[in-house]
């Protein structure tokens, strides 16, 4: 047994301590931490074919300052506390990445926040989120509220809809979305009774939390539906939808068979995209609305060529795990790519990959033509760009009704907007 | 014969886990950086993590391979622990002056009541120990009482830990909701960010592991440990005997219920975050085969198969993102198939192939088994 121990000891030393430096002058470590296996697997695998995709392209036009990037690919597994560890082997392992791209839920970015600060490293996180939240070491190219939820409010005010019935699964981005909401339409006039879903309140009155939420994975929406009938009885009544993943799909299934329609109370969802309707019926969602800062049908040379160069990136890649078939673009996948070229705009103009100079770059303000237009990085961190109002089609794809040119993205939104 | 084995090997083992617990913090002490044999900060803290694994399938081993009950929530009570500590961690940010890293649960303006007593460091160790304790306790005395066991036992904590999941992943409940706590600075006063605290959570880890495994040595060698492997093969004749199976089982389950809870108290801030996931009916499996690979039939065997497992994770998941699972998953296949008694099982019959007297080591092993 002792041996045992100490040769298993000595296997981990070199699992984990081998020093081989190597003197690549001509790479750049470039990290990839996404889930390649678990629950979050089948959304963040888009994000890492992406991402491969841009350094093939970078690579193919000569590189960041000379030097061809070389992915880092680790899997974060679903596992929360194992992106941490992953994290850290990224930013002082082996093999030393300049930057990241990385994580998909929220709580997989709280999870490696800490260690890149810690270590001072750099991270892009391409999901829209929650907000309340700005490190040094993060740039969110992700939609924050102000450029997903508040838009698509917007626009349904305008086409006349005056009550707002909120549902979503029960974790810190919907309950933090609508919360926000909350306030927004309170500033905007809407009277309270007409906020459906109901809400919390602590011992002094204050709301805690507003909407209907069900747990990951709720297949039960009967009640819900039904409730939701009753509230949009009188014809001017709206869904917003922050449920998460495949419980969308009985929750519209149920919205379907009670004869609501689309027309009399459309759902505007923020968790489904493009690449979500891969694994999803898209049919009952036909006429009900989604907002992103992206969609595939956008349509500008620009997406055209982006979609093109993806697909036949596709075609020749020998990547394993890569699905070649029924491919889409969406904007998780879009914000990804964008973040790889502001990086390397961001490096380039910094004349350096050294973090802290990259970081002063992209916050004095990088801008870059994406597939979706034009995005500019802030100064505090998150990005300007074009938001978009889709109403979905049978085949998984959006028709775009409404565009919000150059919105500044904004995370601490919370306690902002004045009650009317 | 086989005493005498047991003995070398307990004492051989006593010596490598105590060698390890200073031989590892020192090399990060006390080598420069870059030399081949200095062990950075971050693996010190990968190996304290396994080392809080370690203890963890050795608290599932107190009752699969001792007492033949096999528990599934045992991940429920180590979660316990860490989030005792956590709370603990968190409130220790506000005391530091910066009230803005606690996390804004929902949007409450005051701290709810439970957490109160979280700010004092002894209640917070304290709770580590008698929450899972007391979870345990009902539910053991509940079950026990009722005479549940086999399949049934199992079945019965996998819901139990399934139901902690949902209390403790609702935004309803005051602990983080899906996000759980993550983003610590400061532990007992010290920034956490430092080497001398690697350092001491590695040895905290390390004297936590000898710890545990002592104590499980001595408890083996008493009456109560005789009664516990008793129940293990047949219950009913211990009952028969006049022995209240049903006490012996609640206390050896509080127990073992306790020491999960002082692994994950542990684990978390070398970890860096608490939240429910760690809840998973699978991370509940997860330990079991953790003490599988390992062997059941051993008290070291555990030790062995969570280090074994979880370094096989942390490698595999670096070095072949795409094939972890399938290599992983193939191990597991080949271990139930091939070495039933797991990797101390296999050594076992390998010293015993080399000393040339198979049958004897054999039987030795039945009989731990049977």
């Amino acid at each position: 047994m002792r041996n045992k121990f100490k040769a298993m000891f000595a296997a981990a030393a070199v699992a984990t301590t081998s020093t081989s430096v190597q003197a690549e002058d001509k790479k750049v470590n470039v990290g990839i931490l996404h889930s390649l296996s678990g629950t979050m697997a089948i959304s963040e695998t888009s994000l890492r074919d992406v991402l491969l995709f841009a350094f093939d392209e970078i690579n193919a036009n000569g590189g960041v300052l000379g030097k061809q990037i070389n992915p880092v690919v680790v899997d974060g597994a679903s596992d929360w506390p194992l992106f941490a560890e992953k994290a850290e082997e990224l930013l002082v392992g082996d093999k030393k990445t300049a930057v990241t791209f990385g994580c998909w839920t929220s709580v997989s970015r709280k999870s490696v926040l800490p260690v890149y600060e810690k270590y001072n490293g750099l991270l892009f996180y391409p999901v829209q989120y929650e907000g309340e939240e700005q490190s040094k070491n993060i740039f969110y190219t992700a939609e924050a509220v102000g450029q997903q939820a508040i838009p698509a409010v917007d626009f349904l005010l305008e086409e006349g809809v005056k009550k707002f019935y909120l549902i979503g699964t029960d974790y810190v981005y919907p309950q933090t979305t609508n919360l926000v909401l909350h306030e927004y339409l309170l500033s905007k006039g809407v009277p309270a009774e007409n906020i459906g879903g109901g809400s919390t309140k602590d011992s002094k009155g204050k709301v805690t939390s507003v909407g209907n939420y069900t747990p990951f994975g709720h297949s039960d929406f009967q009640q819900i539906v039904a409730d939701i009938k009753k509230f949009s009885a009188s014809g001017d009544a709206a869904v917003i939808n922050t449920i998460n993943g495949d419980a969308n799909v009985p929750f519209f299934k149920e919205f379907a068979a009670s004869g609501l329609k689309s027309e009399d109370c459309p759902v505007v969802s923020f968790s489904l995209s493009e690449d979500e309707f891969r694994s999803l019926p898209a049919k009952q969602l036909v006429g009900h609305l989604g907002c992103w800062t992206y969609f595939m049908s956008i349509d500008s040379p620009a997406n055209k060529k982006f979609k093109a160069d993806f697909q036949a990136w596709l075609k020749k890649t020998d990547v394993t795990g890569v699905v070649k078939e029924g491919r889409v673009t969406c904007s998780p996948m879009v914000l990804s790519y964008n973040g790889v070229y502001l990086w390397k705009k961001a490096v380039e103009k910094a004349g350096s990959f050294d973090v802290d100079k990259v970081r002063a770059a992209l916050q004095a303000g990088i801008s870059f033509d994406g597939p979706g237009g034009t995005v500019t990085s802030q100064k505090n961190h998150h990005l300007t760009k074009n938001v978009f109002i889709g109403e979905t089609l049978e085949n998984g794809q959006f028709e775009i009704i409404e565009t919000i040119p150059n919105v500044v993205g904004e995370p601490f939104l919370k306690g902002t907007f004045e009650k009317k | 014969m086989t005493n005498k084995l047991e003995k070398s090997a307990d004492i051989g083992v006593f010596i490598a886990l105590i060698a390890f617990t200073i031989v590892f913090p020192c090399l990060n002490a006390f080598t420069a950086e870059g030399s081949a044999m200095h062990v950075s900060g971050f693996q010190l803290s990968v190996w304290g993590k396994y080392m809080c694994y370690a203890v963890l399938a050795l608290s599932l081993n107190m009752l699969w391979g001792y007492t033949g009950l096999l528990c599934l929530g045992q991940c429920l009570f180590f979660a316990l622990g860490g989030y005792a500590f956590g709370m603990y961690l968190i409130l220790s940010i506000g005391e530091s002056g910066d009230m803005a890293s606690l996390p804004t649960f929902l949007n409450w303006d005051d701290l709810p009541a439970i957490w109160g007593p979280f700010f004092s460091p002894v209640f917070a160790v304290g709770a580590v120990l008698l929450v899972p304790g007391i979870v345990a306790f009902i539910f053991g005395f509940l079950a026990f009482r009722s005479r549940i066991k086999g399949v049934y036992f199992s079945i019965l904590t996998q819901a139990l830990t399934y139901a902690g999941f949902l209390l403790f992943n609702s935004n309803e409940t005051p602990f983080g909701g899906t996000n759980g706590f993550t983003n610590f600075k400061v532990l007992f006063g010290a920034d956490v960010n430092t080497a001398a605290i690697d350092q001491g959570l590695f040895i905290a880890s390390g004297v936590l592991l000898i710890g545990v495994y002592a104590l499980l040595t001595w408890l083996l060698a008493t009456k109560f440990g005789k009664v516990q492997r008793a129940i293990r093969d047949s219950e009913n004749r211990v009952r028969f005997s006049g022995f209240s199976t049903t006490h012996y089982k609640v206390f050896i389950f509080v127990l073992s219920a306790m020491v999960a809870g002082a692994a994950g108290a542990l684990y978390v801030p070398q970890a860096g975050i608490i939240n429910p996931g760690e809840m998973l009916p699978a991370r509940g499996l997860d330990i079991v085969v953790w003490v599988a690979v390992g062997g059941r039939s051993s008290k070291f065997g555990p030790v062995i198969g969570a280090i074994l497992v979880s370094l096989l994770k942390s490698y595999t998941t670096q070095v072949f993102p795409e094939y972890w699972l399938i290599i992983l998953g193939g191990i597991f296949v080949f271990v139930v198939i091939f070495m039933p008694d797991g990797v101390v099982g296999l050594i076992k019959k390998v010293i015993a192939l080399m000393k040339g007297d198979p049958e004897e080591i054999d039987e030795n092993i039945e009989e731990e088994t049977a």
